[in-house]
């Protein structure tokens, strides 16, 4: 049992808190937002240099190896300054997925780039109508002399504008799941962005009739692999939403000190002491659930998702929590957009219907409770 | 990071079990599944068997005849006694007075008191609380005035925990009126024989004797029972409310709630199914299990950061207050799950030595339980105190 970090470690944690104070300010997070191509910005290109794209690969697959734990400190750090690169959804989900089920030729040809900060990916793994459920697909793919055809649709690809390729996944004859590389300028493909209401990128994804040929597919049975890398992003989700609630609950605590209201500062009523402790409760045993899932990333399959699905049903109601704490706590000031915690609250709300919510994972934990 | 057990963790683990299942006494056992009180022998057969083991003193460095564990060797400990039934050891003399006279305590207190608590000859219990001095502890009142070699005490403690067994009583008395109200305050030993001491019992809700009124009434005390010096009491006292906390959340004990409450609803029927595939109650049993999840990690953080030196702090304010939630939020669950069944009560069979049909008997704790496991988010510092305190030490507020 330790929970503490290596030097490595502790470096990269001290890296990234100076890096996300220096670049990422309230005024310089709007900035990029705004920028048309959230891909190509130049703190990517610092990610690159500092290793942060090779981080979380095996070395097999040309990356550096990084287990839960750091992948729990950089997404810790990306969340406290709500850093808006599509780190998780651009590079960790999709870059995981091509690592496990790519031959070398795909591996050379999407992912090598992907490490490299020159290219980002999307993956569509969810369609609206099968809510959170991987497997519940209506897109179809069928083989036909040497092609594949895909039809159907593809919901709330996170990063899907800046993706040079998604990857998609789709029922086979055989009735198991496939995984394709869909290059946008594919005929047959059409793509609908939006951004999210945390102001990320996303997009839903029409296929009809896309013919891709045989070196686009990437699998034929994804079952096991996609659900080694929702797990892997369900963790990350988790200690990105960890960062996001300790700046949430330091930027109230440090409201709460500063704004007088009866002539003394909030942080003199019992009242609000309480509920900042409460947030505070939240927070620590949110934190705890999110060490649980970064280091189960390596247990059984079985064991590994049920801690998962334990951590994002927990983190996803804490984080409802500490939200609406903060909206109330900042009183007016919360509900404007001008309020820096009020992109916090939006995340930490939208957190939840990332990956699968608080009742889709309460589900898989109820369905497999354990009798002692 | 990594949260598996060391192999030497879990060999200590593994001989614990064994050690429990070759000599916790199968009546006392019984008497603690089934939620009945323990009589006091019950309590001096065990803790006199620890004794031999040398595992009484657990938190106890190994000077003084401790078994010389860590916070991870209390903690599995704790566990495996919880999940196999034996009794909480009585904390008041080996947990309690006892850090406070290696700390504080004279060399012959040291020899004196020490060996005596070891051996289980003598039984404390505590006088902190007065009817006018809960929470806010420091502005008791109960009266200790020097005369010649000895102290005059006048006054009255509650909530008394098995004071009526004990012979020992350890207590926070004033001996300087004048001074700022934590200043004024001394730490005496006192023994429970000495003329104008009276115990009165308090039935609580649960219609149990646990606690009891203390009355001091012209008790003299010699002054060479006090511990540290005169006025410096508080130090005591606040010393003995953050020393070794790790064990606050009562995680071992949660733990054989929600396996208990687990097993009881997989048994009793809602509609011919089991109570557990009952969607709204199903629902209750998992969030327990989430939060008993992330209060067994937040334990291991901070037993963790306890092993390398640093004493809990108001961490364990985080602790006692959602480990006492959960715990109640079990005991809630398990009464429910017993339906009707839970409405019947047999004080008789709970804290006396009346038989009862087993049938019964296996039920006939749980709603006495749930109105017990209010008290633990009020003694020890009430829940809204340890929130008082995290907001003041760790926020700043």
């Amino acid at each position: 049992m330790d929970f503490a970090l290596t030097d490595e470690q502790r470096m990269l944690e001290e890296t990234l808190t100076r890096l996300v104070a220096d670049r990422v300010s309230p005024e310089q997070r709007r900035t990029r937002l705004q920028a048309p191509s959230p891909g190509a910005s130049s703190l990517w290109q610092t990610f690159a240099e500092l290793g942060l794209l090779h981080m979380p690969f095996s070395e097999e697959a040309g990356g550096l190896g990084g287990d839960g734990t750091d992948l729990m400190i950089i997404l810790q750090a990306l969340g406290r300054g709500l850093v808006p690169e599509p780190y998780l959804f651009g590079l960790v989900l999709p870059g995981t997925l091509l690592a496990l089920t790519g031959d070398d030729a795909q591996r050379a040809r999407w992912l090598a780039p992907l490490l490299e900060g020159e290219h980002q990916l999307a993956l569509g793994w969810q369609e609206t109508a099968a809510r959170y459920d991987a497997q519940a697909m209506t897109t179809q793919a069928r083989q036909k002399e040497g092609q594949w055809h895909l039809s159907g649709r593809k919901d709330l690809v996170m990063n899907l504008g800046a993706a040079a390729v998604t990857l998609v996944t789709a029922k086979l004859e055989s009735g198991k799941l496939g995984l394709f590389l869909v290059p946008v300028a594919t005929p047959g493909v059409r793509s609908f962005t939006y951004q999210t209401m945390d102001e990320q990128p996303a997009g839903d994804l029409t296929l009809e009739n896309v013919t891709l040929a045989q070196e686009h597919c990437l699998s034929e049975d994804v079952e096991s692999a996609l659900d080694e890398t929702l797990a892997i992003g369900r963790a990350a989700l988790c200690a990105q939403a960890i960062g996001a609630m300790e700046s949430a609950c330091d930027q109230t605590l440090a409201y709460l000190k500063e704004r007088k209201q009866f002539g003394v500062p909030l942080a003199t009523f019992q009242a609000l002491q309480h509920r900042m402790v409460d947030m505070h409760l939240h927070l620590e045993q949110s934190r705890s659930m999110a060490i649980l899932a970064a280091t189960s990333l390596t247990l059984a399959n079985d064991e590994r998702d049920y801690k998962v699905a334990a951590a994002k049903a927990y983190c996803g109601e804490s984080a409802r929590f500490i939200a609406e704490q903060a909206i109330q706590l900042h009183g007016a000031m919360g509900m404007t957009n001008e309020c820096h915690v009020a992109a916090y609250a939006r995340h930490l709300i939208m957190f939840d219907h990332y990956l699968g919510d608080s009742d889709y994972h309460l589900e898989h934990v109820s369905d497999r409770l354990s009798a002692a | 990071m990594n949260l598996t057990f060391s192999p030497e963790e879990q060999a200590f683990r593994a001989e614990v079990c064994q050690f429990l299942a070759d000599n916790l006494p199968e009546d006392i056992r019984e008497r603690v599944r089934l939620g009945r009180h323990l009589r006091a022998d019950d309590y001096l057969r065990w803790q006199t068997l620890l004794s031999e083991q040398g595992w009484l003193g657990a938190n106890w460095p190994v000077e003084h005849g401790g078994p010389g564990w860590g916070p991870v060797q209390r903690h599995i400990f704790d566990e495996e006694c919880a999940a196999a039934h034996a009794p909480t050891v009585v904390p008041f003399g080996v947990n309690m007075v006892a850090p406070v006279i290696m700390k504080f305590g004279t060399p012959e207190q040291q020899a004196y008191y020490l060996p005596r608590i070891l051996d289980n000859r003598d039984w404390w219990c505590q006088g902190y609380s007065e009817p006018g001095a809960g929470s806010d502890l420091a502005s008791l009142n109960t009266r200790a005035v020097r005369d010649g070699d000895h102290y005059v005490v006048n006054g009255q403690k509650t909530w008394t925990t098995l004071g009526q067994h004990a012979n020992m009583l350890f207590c926070l008395v004033r001996t300087d009126p004048v001074a700022k109200k934590q200043a004024g305050i001394s730490f005496l030993l006192i023994d429970m024989q000495t003329p104008g001491i009276t115990v009165r019992p308090i039935v609580t809700l649960d219609g149990a004797h646990e606690v009891n009124e203390v009355f001091l009434d012209n008790v003299r005390v010699p002054v060479e029972n006090r511990v540290g010096e005169e006025g410096q009491g508080w130090t005591c006292a606040k010393f003995l409310l953050t020393h070794e906390r790790t064990g606050i959340a009562g995680l071992g004990h949660a733990k054989q709630a929600l396996r208990h409450l687990k097993s009881l609803a997989g048994h009793v029927e809602h509609r011919g199914r089991p109570l557990l595939e009952l969607p709204s109650f199903r629902q209750r049993v998992v969030k327990a299990e989430l939060e008993l999840m992330a209060l067994e990690v937040t334990n291991l953080r901070v037993i963790a950061a306890a092993r390398g030196g640093g004493a809990p702090g108001a961490e364990s304010s985080l602790l006692k207050v959602r480990g006492s939630e959960l715990r109640q939020e079990l005991s809630e669950l398990t009464r429910r799950a017993l339906g009707p069944a839970a409405v019947a009560f047999f004080p008789d069979f709970l804290y006396r030595d009346e038989p009862l049909d087993a049938a019964y008997a296996e039920r006939a704790a749980a709603s006495a339980q749930y109105f017990n496991r209010r008290k633990l988010s009020i003694y020890g510092g009430a829940n809204e105190i340890q929130k008082g305190i995290v907001a003041k030490t760790i926020l700043g507020m």
